[in-house]
């Protein structure tokens, strides 16, 4: 089988691309799971856990930023050659 | 239509087709693209869940405190001795269900099961509150779940007595 990218500089790009989108796909899930969490106790009555769910949630938010950044960057030095 | 195509092409690269030429993403660069929109997506899809656990924060905020009003439910030996009440409490939409357990002791519930709010009523043989549509079962002591597939307890009217008479004045846990 022929490698389709001959490029290491774009194989290390890709793998770190693939690895940081494995991280955000856990932290959505957690995310989801602390939303979920919060609606279910927010419904049966309960408020208090609201704010520190949100606190949590917004973290989890500026990681998956932080990481969506790291991925634009490689992306950009990749494709400039850098 | 082909020959119109082969004469575009043909002005700039003969080698070239048409297609290439107007789809310039190669197959490889396609598959890179699709990763960095699938991390923006992602990470978009991780916004919307921070946005939603903040508008459970402003709901929670904009929450209204319920305001239980003072009901008369029954006069002090109305019923007897595992005879049961029905009355309305907080809303005239809302049944609960009183029972007399002995001589000075009442205890009264909203008759919404907590499973599927099917109307609960009091078996007086098994000294229960049961539900007949899954065959739920609560403690009349507390409106603790016995048995069945509820898991929360029975809302419970706190009553006071005032004299002669029997008065709601909240629910416990507040609906």
């Amino acid at each position: 089988m022929t490698n389709r990218y001959p490029d290491p500089q774009r194989n290390h790009g890709l793998a770190a691309i693939d690895a940081v989108t494995g991280i955000l796909v856990i932290l959505l899930v957690v995310q989801i799971w602390v939303l979920s969490a919060t609606l279910d106790t927010f419904l049966a009555g309960h408020a208090e856990t609201a704010l520190p769910a949100a606190a949590v949630s917004g973290l989890l938010c500026l990681t998956c930023f932080a990481l969506y950044r790291f991925v634009r960057r490689v992306d950009r030095n990749v494709r400039s050659g850098r | 239509m082909d020959d119109n195509s082969s004469l575009t092409s043909g002005a700039a690269n003969q080698s070239v087709p048409l297609w290439r030429d107007e789809f310039s993403v190669s197959q490889s660069g396609e598959r890179y693209v699709n990763r960095r929109q699938l991390a923006k997506f992602l990470t978009l899809t991780s916004l919307g869940m921070f946005a939603g656990n903040v508008w459970v924060v402003v709901r929670s905020w904009f929450r209204k405190t319920p305001v239980y009003g003072r009901t008369v439910v029954a006069r002090a030996g109305e019923i007897p001795v595992g005879g049961v009440k029905l009355f309305r409490y907080p809303r005239p939409g809302e049944q609960c269900i009183m029972v007399r357990t002995s001589e000075e002791t009442y205890v009264a519930y909203s008759q919404k099961c907590t499973h599927l709010s099917c109307a609960v009523f009091y078996s007086r043989q098994d000294n229960r509150i049961e539900c007949p549509c899954h065959q739920g079962y609560f403690s009349v002591q507390d409106g603790s779940v016995l048995q069945g597939p509820p898991t929360r307890p029975l809302p419970r009217v706190v009553l006071r007595r005032e004299g002669d008479e029997l008065i709601a004045i909240r629910m416990e846990p507040e609906i």
